[in-house]
């Protein structure tokens, strides 16, 4: 079976130590992370963790397993790219100087519409919220000029299908 | 407004202890923990706390305890060196899903991550190990955290549990009162069953010419021994057992076709890659009972019941998964499947036996060779207790040897390390066990090598006065590494053979009579003394020393390609 990315969404308790739980279980499988975001949801104390790995369909199924037999895990789903609208978000920070020394790093920052975050005499940074080869693509169009620091977040994904969490919750309870 | 009584956190511990019911609880004081340690001195009397002599073996009791009462066992630890001491305990419950909870006493709140004297991280190490844990830092979230972690660690697949408390929180001052724990809103123990599954599963075993059930220790967890034995003589099907699976239908049941896996027997190995549909029942498919996969009875259909849905299509693919509670599915079941007989197909697992007889067993059993064979030790044992002892083992060739040629007439009669295949396991363990059934034969089986791993609670069942009877196999080597290396590396012994003390001085230190046999015609008469005496005895038998286990299935071999020699 190919293996290709899968995007995990992880609904869990707001609870100490469970980051470790569900991390041990990728490590226990020699599995390795793509990218790893973890933050509140639509939910009131209810975590939400987007999990990236590349794997076979078979062993992200086993995985999804492994990962709801935690106690404090509500639930956890995988998804294809198609099934999912997902971004990240990455800032460059350069010299001031180079601004007006080389203009095409303008013209790559309007090209790509990327937003100036904050600009001095020392330095600037500039981000861009988008998918990995966008991001990719700016990073190849920054890096002869020197890049002062890089900074890409993991990913964060929606799924287009319902997540039912709230309707989940409440069969638990009753 | 319920009422609320102003008692330390400490106190707090012990009376959620009392409230789950626990009169039993093995542990190891220490810096950490002394607040608990003091409530227990005043609670003595509503709760025996036993001193093992290693922390490792207040799990392994508290395990044994588990195992042969049904209930939760309780192991108490201090910090740092106390709480790493159980990790392995722990590791070996969750692998064989024995509830068992654990309190580990913890550094005060305001030292935690300062590298302070005894501190070590027991959420982090313990987290891929239990099912559930947690750190408690203020006193008024132990009633409710033991509340949790007994819920936990018994509902659904059994499993261990770690709360870890906080010096601090011991001796701060709360408004004690208690609440039992019925759900946890994340968590749900018993998956819903799906009657149409249960109706496909019927249909399939209904239309089976040539089915096989495989029976895990679901169906002791699950306490549906009844029901299980209802099903199996509804449907006349035969039935094999994994290790921990032992004991659920008597030895000698007509339907019981013995063991599966690496040393299991001849016939259900062979069969297994014939039969038509293979019906699993609370077993979680494990490479040793397995061998390779991809040569595993892919010729038949797979029904798989279990309670934790993770375990389905885990290992092996199946075409009807039933979850649920095996005492509640089965019930189901029954109602649904037809009266058969399958008398030709059990035939074929009886000719198996047969050949299995001859090449392996009658040599264990009617040795002819001079030198004690373990089989024959076994069989004593069965002489001996009418069939019906617990057995404790090790881990090893006299494990093997236990579970292939003890016979059993009761559930809960087998505590053995099965998953984690812990050596140290089976002396701890016995003592548990025999608390736990205090008015049964409890026999502790162990080789000679993991016998020294855990020797000290020799010092445990002298203080406790525990009657629990000591069996070391002695081979003088680590027999079934010894057994590989001639199998599998040119007899290039390793590291294996062991100079041993005198075993019996060593008992005999520790005020429990003892006895070595080396003659084939003391065996019995010792023996008889051993189960006859009404305290604790230790009996050593020098046996054969390259004996090997047979039949056998090599490592990524199929279960077709078993061995009998």
């Amino acid at each position: 079976m190919e293996k290709k990315l899968y995007t995990i969404s992880v609904y869990s308790e707001n609870n100490l130590g469970l980051l470790n739980r569900i991390s041990t279980i990728f490590v226990k499988r020699h599995i390795n992370i793509e990218s790893l975001t973890v933050s509140a949801s639509e939910i009131e104390n209810v975590s939400r963790f987007v999990v990236v790995v590349n794997m076979t369909e078979e062993a992200v199924k086993k995985i999804i397993g492994q990962l709801e037999k935690q106690v404090e895990v509500i639930q956890a789903y995988y998804h294809t790219d198609d099934e999912i609208i997902f971004t990240e978000t990455a800032m460059f920070k350069f010299k001031s100087d180079l601004l007006f020394e080389n203009p095409q790093i303008q013209n790559i920052i309007k090209e790509h519409s990327m937003n100036i975050v904050t600009v001095n005499r020392t330095f600037f940074i500039v981000e861009k919220a988008g998918r990995r080869h966008e991001i990719d693509a700016i990073y190849d169009a920054f890096a002869p000029f020197g890049i002062a620091q890089f900074v890409r977040s993991g990913r964060v994904a929606i799924s287009k299908e319902a997540m039912n969490i709230r309707k989940i919750l409440g069969e638990i309870v009753q | 407004m319920k009422k609320t009584e102003r008692i330390i956190g400490a106190e707090a511990v012990v009376r959620s202890l009392l409230a789950e019911g626990v009169d039993i609880a093995y542990g190891y004081p220490g810096g950490a923990i002394m607040p608990i340690y003091d409530e227990l001195f005043k609670y003595q009397d509503q709760l025996h706390h036993v001193l093992t002599r290693h922390e490792q073996g207040a799990t392994h009791a508290a395990q044994g305890y588990a195992r042969t009462s049904g209930k939760v066992g309780v192991a108490l630890a201090t910090s740092g060196p106390g709480a790493t001491n159980l990790i392995t305990g722990i590791a070996d419950a969750q692998i064989d899903s024995t509830p068992m909870v654990c309190i580990t006493g913890q550094v005060a709140s305001h030292l935690l991550g300062t590298d302070a004297f005894q501190e070590t991280d027991v959420i982090s190490i313990s987290s891929p190990i239990t099912k559930w844990n947690v750190q408690v830092t203020k006193a008024e979230d132990i009633p409710g955290a033991i509340a949790k972690a007994f819920y936990i660690a018994k509902s659904g697949r059994p499993g261990p549990v770690l709360i870890d408390i906080t010096k601090d929180a011991q001796l701060a001052e709360l408004d004690y009162a208690y609440e039992k724990c019925t759900h946890v809103r994340s968590y749900k123990p018993v998956p819903e069953t799906n009657i149409e599954k249960v109706k496909e599963a019927a249909t399939l075993i209904n239309a089976a010419k040539k089915p096989m059930i495989i029976f895990g220790q679901g169906v002791i967890l699950g306490a549906a021994e009844q029901e299980f034995k209802a099903f199996v003589e509804k449907t006349g099907i035969p039935s094999a057992w994994t290790i921990l699976g032992l004991s659920a239908l008597p030895t000698n049941h007509a339907l019981n076709v013995g063991m599966v896996g690496m040393h299991g027997n001849y016939g259900p190995n062979k069969l297994t890659n014939e039969c038509d549909l293979l019906i699993a029942i609370g077993m979680r498919f494990d490479d040793r009972v397995t061998g390779d996969l991809s040569k595993y009875a892919k010729q038949a259909k797979v029904i798989h019941f279990d309670i934790d849905p993770s375990e389905i299509d885990k290992n092996v693919k199946t075409d009807v998964a039933v979850l649920g509670d095996s005492k509640d599915t089965l019930a189901k079941i029954l109602e649904f499947v037809q009266p058969k007989e399958h008398t030709s197909w059990l035939h074929e697992f009886r000719a198996f036996d047969n050949i299995e007889f001859e090449k392996v067993i009658d040599g264990q059993l009617n040795p002819t060779k001079e030198g004690l064979t373990m089989g024959e030790v076994l069989q004593g044992i069965n002489k001996a207790t009418d069939n019906d002892a617990v057995i404790v083992s090790d881990v090893g060739q006299h494990q093997m040897m236990a579970v292939r040629y003890a016979n059993f007439t009761h559930t809960r009669s087998n505590v053995t390390s099965g998953g984690l295949g812990t050596m140290g396991f089976a002396l701890p363990a016995s003592i548990g066990a025999k608390m736990g059934a205090p008015e049964r034969d409890v026999v502790a089986i162990i080789g000679d090598g993991g016998y020294q791993m855990t020797c000290q609670e020799l010092g445990t069942i002298l203080q406790t006065g525990t009657a629990v009877k000591i069996v070391v196999l002695n081979n003088e080597f680590l027999g079934m590494v010894r057994q590989w290396q001639q199998l599998f590396f040119d007899k290039r012994y390793a590291s294996t053979e062991m100079i041993n003390p005198d075993f019996v001085k060593l008992a005999e230190a520790y005020s429990i009579p003892a006895k070595k046999v080396v003659k084939r015609e003391d065996l019995q008469g010792a023996i008889d003394e051993m189960i006859a005496c009404k305290t604790s005895y230790f009996l050593e038998v020098m046996v054969e020393k390259e004996d090997n286990v047979f039949p056998m299935v090599p490592t990524g071999a199929s279960v077709s390609d078993v061995r009998l020699s």
